[in-house]
């Protein structure tokens, strides 16, 4: 592998380590679930964005802590399951919390900066949390809900696509190096 | 291990934040039966190996505990053994006394039976010798015994006395081959000599071979040799052979067949009389012949039967003829009975108590009727035969005065065949009560020979037929 491919895939960790203001992290998260939960209402069609799901998967990414990003997941995860009435805590949040383990986890070893690459990871974690999701509902609940992976799949390349516009926005929101 | 923890610190806290939010869940959600999930998954995970714990104890504890029984078990086993052996021991003992008990008791039986002089001997001592057919008995000169008496059972003859001691007297066994006594067979009456063989059976000498003697016949002294009195019973022919001049005949003794223990030394013998065999044309009873002249309507129709049309019809019929209407006869606006006139006196107290019990009348009226009706209708209502007092056809094969026994076979026989009239018969004026005394069938018929009751068989040695 080549010095610039090294460093398209690897690339400096304490370079790439991106901060954030805690209030940053704080209501982006709770803006995302509220436009989750509020705007569906009016936009039908805004209820297949993930908003919550791309907001983690971006500070995962971005922050390249994997506890770090467990947490923000697991948070974030609890917040929309507590603004879910019909499933119990911790249904997102464990699936956030494993998107957000494992989407630092990549952010560890892939330069995420690229809007590619942004896209891929996206599209692969919305499947895996949909997937995730669909395992523990038939498993912890026993609720007999079917997966259409040919929907899953297009509405995440939907999110994908959605996910890297706002990565765009956010990375605004970073503290300078 | 600190090293350990910061390796793997960042999978240990995804793995605790995770199974926090399980709990979580579990704490949150119910199944069907609206059981918490966490106590499903607490009970699913913590029993199967609260089973396995268990198996490990319950096997641990097993095997110590078996192991603790199977020592004591073995111990139980011996002292187990021991006291079956002992129970075993016992029991055959208290067998053996039972027999001697039965033996005793028959033998006392015997001895109030037999007309001769008995004294009873015990058994103390076999002859020495493995061949020896000599035992002693413990009864000796000093009760009276002498040589040369006859030792018998109740089953048969034993031997004789061969030398009489003040205390004691030894006996030879007829199956000693210097034995011999004479005998003769019960059916054909067929004489010989017995003599012993040294073996189980004995041989019966001098049987010409003309002579019929069968197998299963049973053989009596004959009294000839003047030492056992006749008529005591000696063995059952086993194997007869036809030879010249004398046919070879052996006789299983019976007195021999229980062993020894007790037996009776005849001191005063009287002969008696050789039970006789049953004959194969024993006379088997007949019943009545059928009365002569038909045997049909000998007695009057003393009333209707006991149905109520019967009775009606009789009625009806009755005061037709009270009132001259014949009925069936005439055409319209011909005379018409008065049925509600009352019948006629004589007649109606007949109809009226014959609808009542025609039993008990029916012997009355029985009585007047001929002497030749050898059916009393009062009978007729007990033995299901009608009362109308129509005797039953010949070809119905039941004799009136079979009836009446086959009544008195029910316990009333006798003063129903009073009541009954005239016995056709003098084999009928038996009551049948008394055929139920002698073990005679009810319907009369004499036991098959097939069956025969010997009327002196020996007690316990009634002949193998």
């Amino acid at each position: 592998m080549t010095e610039s491919g090294d460093r398209f895939l690897v690339g400096n960790q304490r370079e790439q380590v991106s901060r954030f203001r805690a209030r940053v992290l704080l209501f982006v998260p709770l803006a995302a679930i509220l436009f989750q939960v509020y705007v569906p209402r009016f936009f039908d069609f805004l209820g297949y964005l993930e908003l919550p799901l791309l907001v983690t998967i971006y500070f995962a990414l971005m922050r390249r802590s994997q506890i770090g990003g467990l947490f923000i997941g697991a948070f974030i995860g609890l917040a929309q399951d507590s603004l879910s009435i019909k499933q119990p805590l911790g249904m997102f949040g464990i699936v956030k919390t494993l998107v957000g383990y494992f989407a630092a986890s990549v952010g560890l070893r892939i330069d995420v900066e690229h809007s590619v690459i942004r896209l891929l990871l996206t599209f692969f974690f919305y499947f895996f949390h949909q997937f995730l999701y669909w395992v523990l509902v038939r498993g912890l609940l026993g609720k007999p809900v079917s997966f259409e992976i040919q929907r899953t799949l297009v509405l995440g390349l939907l999110n994908a696509v959605v996910g890297v516009t706002l990565f765009h926005f956010l990375d605004r929101l970073r503290e300078p190096a | 291990m600190e090293t350990l923890l910061n390796r793997y610190r960042n999978i240990t806290v995804l793995l605790l934040v995770i199974f926090a939010q399980l709990v979580l869940i579990a704490v949150q959600v119910r199944n069907d039966q609206d059981v918490r999930m966490v106590r499903i998954w607490s009970v699913t995970a913590i029993t199967p190996l609260a089973r396995v714990l268990e198996t490990v104890r319950g096997g641990t504890a097993g095997f110590f505990g078996s192991y603790i029984l199977m020592h004591d078990a073995r111990e139980d086993n011996r002292r187990l053994q021991a006291e079956v052996d002992h129970l075993k021991m016992e029991n055959q003992y208290l067998k053996s006394e039972i027999s001697t008990a039965d033996r005793a008791k028959a033998l006392v039986a015997f001895q109030a039976r037999t007309q001769s002089k008995t004294l009873a001997a015990r058994v103390i001592a076999a002859g020495a010798g493995a061949n020896s057919k000599v035992v002693f008995l413990d009864r000796g000169s000093g009760s009276g015994v002498e040589r040369g008496m006859p030792v018998v059972t109740p089953d048969g003859i034993v031997g004789k006395v061969i030398a009489a001691y003040p205390t004691a007297s030894e006996v030879m066994l007829i199956t000693d081959p210097e034995f011999a006594a004479g005998v003769v067979s019960q059916k054909n009456h067929v004489g010989g000599t017995l003599k012993g063989q040294g073996q189980t059976n004995c041989k019966v000498d001098y049987v010409p071979s003309e002579e019929k003697v069968e197998v299963g016949e049973w053989f009596y002294t004959s009294g000839d040799d003047r030492v056992f009195p006749k008529g005591f019973p000696v063995g059952v022919a086993r194997v007869v052979r036809p030879n010249s001049p004398y046919q070879e005949v052996l006789v299983e003794p019976s007195g021999l067949e229980h062993g020894l223990e007790a037996v009776l030394i005849v001191l005063e013998g009287v002969h008696q009389a050789i039970p006789e065999a049953p004959a194969a044309n024993a006379p088997v009873y007949l019943g009545a012949p059928p009365p002569a002249g038909g045997g049909e309507a000998t007695i009057p129709p003393t009333g209707p039967a006991g149905t109520d049309a019967d009775r009606l019809l009789h009625k009806y019929r009755q005061i037709g003829a009270a009132q001259n209407v014949k009925f069936g006869e005439g055409g319209v606006g011909a005379k018409v009975a008065d049925f509600n006139a009352k019948v006629p006196a004589s007649e109606g107290v007949q109809a009226e108590g014959a609808s009542g019990r025609a039993g008990e009348r029916g012997s009355g009226a029985a009585a007047a009727s001929e002497k030749k009706t050898a059916q009393p209708v009062g009978d007729a209502s007990k033995t299901g035969k009608p009362a109308n007092g129509i005797a039953p056809s010949p070809a119905a094969g039941v004799p009136a005065s079979e009836g009446v026994q086959a009544e008195g076979a029910r316990g009333r026989a006798g003063e129903r065949a009073s009541r009954g009239g005239a016995a056709p018969d003098k084999k009928m004026s038996q009551p049948a009560g008394d055929a139920r005394k002698t073990g005679k069938p009810a319907n009369g018929i004499a036991p098959s020979p097939a069956h025969p009751l010997p009327r002196s068989a020996p007690p316990s040695t009634s002949p193998p037929q």
